[in-house]
């Protein structure tokens, strides 16, 4: 089932002095629940604009996204279910959880502003998607932000996006602030989510190499256009585009490096 | 990239301290007086605890009534009747000190209420909100902020007779909220781009909500800072003017001890048992005002309170923080494993 579609959808910005920039140009994709698609481009590609529009900081010149098959309501009871409906896992987990508030007030929120659960079950609930994002319940859930490493913060990120039961996760670079050793975990948890709940992922990035372990399809973005697209391995292993392969061949690749230091030839992604 | 690093098996999964620390209550309150939990803040808030307590006890603390006049015992320095003497009409100058205390007490927290609460609800919401609604209040500050406070409240003391406490605590209110307002609204406009409370916006939390509980236990800092800032400026703003006698204030605060101290001569006749004491209190005020606040200061930048801290610990070990940090290297161990 089709859960998030774009269809020909383009942004202009108008730029006081330097005329309009097209930061999304006719692109159009469909994601079906349960699987991963990777949006990937260097700065400046678009992919922050499709996250924006998606949050509704922004609004398409044209064209138009539609969540489960309807077009982003602007305001009432069909925003709420909108925001129910798609779910945001931010890049920095440092910024993204409130100093202030403990972990439990941070998941209790949207359960009760998406009225999930009655409120006898609140506390059950916030264990369960303490768990489901294995971390351990007892351990975090009266703690606040800055007493948690980073991978644990991401992974109450993620708690609080699953918490309103959403069919679309955007997530917006949320390894790129972690360190090496746990992105893997992260993103794993990721993966796992997408497939026991049926969520559709749209993961956004400029790491080549992690979006073609995660994700389903690759969508390569260049200047608001998407160059290529396909299965994962296909887009990466067998880039068609002159863009994708620039792109490959910018990012750093462990085997060539060991492969051209031994002297010998060879050794691809 | 094929190793399959399970989850639960990622190092960032401790499972150590599991019992449920802290109740939420007071978690939450130890954290909102965080900033006040060092030395300098306890110490300004002793000082300062002092005066208010002497304030409320004013009836039973003074030996006399402040203005119980005793023609047999004028000009008196100190004695045991009389421990910080008498003024020319054999006033008792420690009561009218105790009872001063009461107007300078009310106005500065009357006042420092009032210029915080427009402060907060001016700044906040012109930092959160964009457009010409923001310009507005930012220029409405700014003509605050520019407007002479001292001028218009001579002005407005002018208007009454005598110009109830309150009356001069609304006006020292008015004319002081500007600078705590532009500061918020800084503090705010850079709050409202941060992803946390993108987050609370993208959960669909209400805007009450967005700017109550997300945004303002963020500010708490800086609205402690310019709440204590401001009653330091109303308690010089009362004293001011009731030592140049602008505000005929029948209840007595220090300020108008001075005026008449002034006005009778002690200072040319060194009478100083008489202008001494408001003077020092008024001076203890502020130090305890000014010390609270930089406790706040050390709280918001531990960077001020490091330094110190960092070199007391080295002194400990007997180091000194000036020490070059680097140690470089002699090439013979070097050649040696070479």
């Amino acid at each position: 089932m089709t859960v998030l579609e774009f269809d020909r959808v383009t942004k202009i910005y108008s730029v006081r002095g330097a005329g309009q920039i097209k930061a999304l140009d006719d692109v159009s994709f469909s994601l079906t629940s349960g699987r991963t698609i990777g949006l990937v481009g260097q700065s400046g590609s678009g992919k922050s604009t499709i996250a924006k529009i998606l949050t509704q900081l922004e609004t398409p010149t044209s064209g138009e996204v539609r969540l489960d098959g309807e077009p982003i309501p602007r305001r009432g009871a069909g925003l709420r279910a909108y925001r129910q409906k798609l779910r945001m896992v931010f890049q920095d987990p440092f910024a993204s959880l409130n100093p202030y508030h403990s972990i439990r007030y941070h998941l209790e929120r949207p359960l009760r502003l998406h009225g999930v659960v009655p409120k006898a079950e609140m506390d059950d609930e916030v264990r369960r998607l303490l768990e489901r994002v294995r971390l351990q319940p007892d351990a975090v859930v009266d703690r606040r932000p800055h007493e948690l490493s980073g991978g644990q913060r991401q992974r109450v990120a993620i708690a609080r996006a699953l918490a309103s039961r959403p069919s679309l996760l955007v997530a917006d670079e949320p390894v790129s602030m972690l360190d090496v050793s746990i992105r893997l975990g992260v993103l794993n948890l990721l993966a796992d989510l997408g497939r026991e709940e049926g969520l559709g992922v749209l993961y956004i990035t400029h790491d080549l190499a992690t979006a073609r372990h995660f994700s389903d399809e690759i969508l390569v973005l260049n200047q608001g256009r998407v160059v290529e697209s396909g299965p994962a391995d296909d887009v990466i292993l067998r880039p068609q585009d002159p863009y994708t392969r620039a792109l490959r061949a910018a990012s750093p690749d462990p085997e060539a490096h060991f492969a051209s230091l031994s002297g010998s030839d060879g050794g691809a992604l | 990239m094929t190793t399959d690093l399970r989850p639960e098996q990622a190092p960032e999964v401790r499972s150590e301290r599991t019992s449920g620390r802290e109740t939420s209550l007071r978690g939450r309150l130890g954290s909102a007086f965080a900033m006040f939990r060092n030395r300098k803040s306890i110490t300004g808030l002793t000082i300062l605890g002092f005066f208010v307590l002497v304030a409320i006890l004013a009836d039973v603390l003074a030996p006399y009534s402040p203005t119980k006049v005793d023609n047999t015992a004028r000009f008196q320095p100190p004695s045991a009747e009389h421990w910080l003497g008498t003024t020319h009409l054999g006033e008792d100058v420690l009561s009218q000190v105790i009872y001063g205390t009461r107007g300078i007490i009310v106005v500065g927290f009357l006042a420092a209420i009032l210029a915080t609460v427009i402060a907060i609800v001016v700044g906040v919401v012109a930092g959160y909100v964009r457009g010409w609604r923001s310009e507005s209040l930012s220029a409405l500050t700014n003509v605050f902020l520019v407007i002479p406070g001292l001028p218009l409240i001579i002005i407005v003391a002018s208007m009454f007779d005598d110009p109830p406490l309150v009356v001069i605590a609304a006006v020292l209110g008015l004319t002081g909220w500007a600078w705590g307002a532009r500061v918020l609204r800084a503090q705010t406009m850079s709050l409202r781009n941060r992803d946390f409370v993108q987050a609370a916006r993208a959960n669909g939390e209400p805007l009450r909500r967005i700017i109550g509980n997300e945004m303002l236990p963020n500010l708490m800092a800086l609205i402690a800072a310019s709440f204590v800032g401001t009653v330091t400026a109303a308690i010089i703003g009362l004293t001011t003017l009731s030592y140049i006698g602008v505000i005929p204030v029948n209840t007595y605060n220090w300020g108008t001890i001075l005026n008449w101290a002034s006005a009778q001569g002690a200072f040319r006749q060194n009478q100083w048992w008489w202008f001494m004491p408001p003077g020092l209190c008024i001076a203890a005020i502020g130090v305890a005002l000014s010390l609270i606040n930089f406790g706040i200061d050390e709280y918001v930048n531990p960077r001020l309170r490091s330094a110190g801290e960092r070199a007391r610990a080295m002194k400990k070990q007997g180091l000194d923080v000036n020490d070059p940090v680097t140690v470089v290297r002699t090439t013979t161990s070097h050649q040696e494993n070479a």
